[in-house]
């Protein structure tokens, strides 16, 4: 049921991560899912992607410092 | 050649850095001179990051605290255009950051597809937008005693800057009030109390009630102010309604924003009120013409927003999120937290800094944070 993805200019990219990608991650940082930051399944930004919990999402934001900066969150019930 | 070094950096520093170097590359640099480049780069830039147990969250409060000092206390502001009021100044960042859920002046600014973003249509969709009531349209409201009736008299141009009908106004009156028997004059409307028992006192209620019916437009949008922006028209509205904004047709769904940020959250979600905490704080700060570091203000909108629900800095907010009871009991309404705590026999780690100051020990910060572990002898 993957609805259509919602654009604006403050929005920035949202993705899921894969599996694989989600360990790379986690073995990069050296961190669990525990300690990354939360996004709600029934955020609108994710509505898209049909992310259930567990679920580890990529989000590609613009920065006024960095130009673009990764931020991850993950996906938790609310 | 010069791409696959740059590729190899771009893990390495930051997007802005890199497209600054690329655009400032002298044409003749070659491959060499490229990566000496680089290298510098790097090393600059891993000299100018924060060593590890910075206390990054105080320095921020710090930065934000002693600019606060100097911004006025209590300003309206006119936002380019007389008319609407906002409120700037320090009452606006106390609202932004303990996450208040009515805040004093919602705003929107509504983008509008072509052809309405031009100077003839700009007018007409803006009225669209405003929420009109049954008074707005009214010239007079009369009470007949001896019929039990009310009838109101309507201004039939204001009618038709609005685009309705008598017949359609009578339509929207009786689908909102069931209990009435709308009947429709030339220039009035008949609203009869279908109650038997009906008093003097429910008509001149019901008349109140009438008053107040909503007729067309966005409920909660009280004022409305085209406004010329670039090459286009948009529309400022006093009061926010995102969520039935965005549903307009002929609205632009990727840059009208509001500056409420639980609304925002609701309908953009949480990366969206992150942006929007930060913008706001900046639109702030540069009108009192203070200088506070964007990074700082980026720090506590994330803090805000970790637990994917905004979150103000206040005792219910991230506070209350601290794992530690005594740095929560040091913040606000100590007894309160102390007693709980007791109560379910809670446990203290002393993981953070101000549980340790509290007990006279090295607070993790610094050259404070690295701790000997010893290794048992098999």
């Amino acid at each position: 049921m993957a609805e259509k993805e919602q654009k604006h200019t403050i929005i920035p990219k949202h993705t899921k991560l894969s599996e694989k990608e989600k360990q790379e991650l986690f073995k990069k940082y050296d961190l669990t899912i525990k300690e990354l930051p939360k996004i709600l399944d029934i955020d609108p930004a994710i509505a898209h992607l049909d992310a259930k919990e567990g679920d580890v999402v990529k989000i590609a934001r613009k920065s006024l410092t960095a130009g673009e900066s990764m931020y991850y969150r993950s996906v938790t019930h609310g | 050649m010069t791409d696959e070094i740059f590729k190899e950096y771009e893990e390495k520093l930051p997007k802005l850095i890199i497209d600054e170097i690329k655009a400032n590359l002298p044409e003749k640099a070659d491959a060499a001179k490229v990566r000496k480049i680089l290298e510098a780069v790097h090393a600059e830039y891993e000299k100018s990051k924060l060593d590890a147990g910075e206390c990054v969250g105080l320095l921020s409060a710090q930065s934000i605290g002693e600019q606060g000092t100097q911004a006025t206390l209590d300003t309206f502001h006119f936002s380019g255009v007389s008319e609407m009021n906002v409120t700037m100044g320090l009452p606006r960042i106390i609202e932004i950051l303990d996450a208040r859920k009515t805040i004093s002046t919602p705003m929107m600014e509504i983008y509008l597809n072509a052809p309405y973003n031009q100077k003839e249509n700009v007018k007409k969709q803006a009225l669209l937008v405003k929420e009109i009531k049954l008074k707005d349209v009214a010239t007079e409201f009369l009470v007949n005693i001896a019929d039990m009736i009310i009838k109101v008299d309507i201004d039939e141009q204001k009618l038709k800057d609005l685009d309705l009908t008598l017949a359609n106004l009578s339509k929207t009156l009786s689908k909102a009030m069931k209990s009435l028997k709308i009947k429709q004059d030339t220039v009035s409307i008949i609203a009869k109390l279908e109650d038997k028992d009906a008093n003097l006192n429910s008509l001149y209620k019901l008349k109140e009630k009438l008053k107040e019916t909503h007729i067309s437009g966005i409920k909660g949008v009280t004022q409305v102010l085209p406004v010329k922006r670039g090459s286009e028209y948009i529309v400022l509205t006093a009061g926010s309604n995102l969520k039935a904004v965005l549903a307009l047709e002929w609205v632009d769904k990727e840059r009208t924003t509001s500056n409420d940020i639980y609304e925002i959250a609701a309908t953009l979600g949480i990366e969206a009120a992150r942006e929007t905490i930060i913008d706001e704080l900046l639109k702030v700060i540069k009108a009192q013409g203070l200088k506070i570091d964007i990074r700082h203000l980026m720090i506590i909108s994330d803090t805000m927003c970790v637990s994917g629900a905004i979150k103000g800095i206040t005792r219910y907010g991230v506070v209350n999120e601290k794992s530690s009871v005594l740095a929560r009991a040091s913040f606000e309404t100590p007894i309160k937290h102390i007693m709980r705590a007791s109560l379910v026999g809670e446990e203290d780690k002393l993981h953070s800094v101000i549980e340790n100051v509290m007990l006279n020990q090295v607070v993790p910060l610094g050259t404070g944070m690295p701790v000997l572990k010893a290794k048992k002898k098999e």
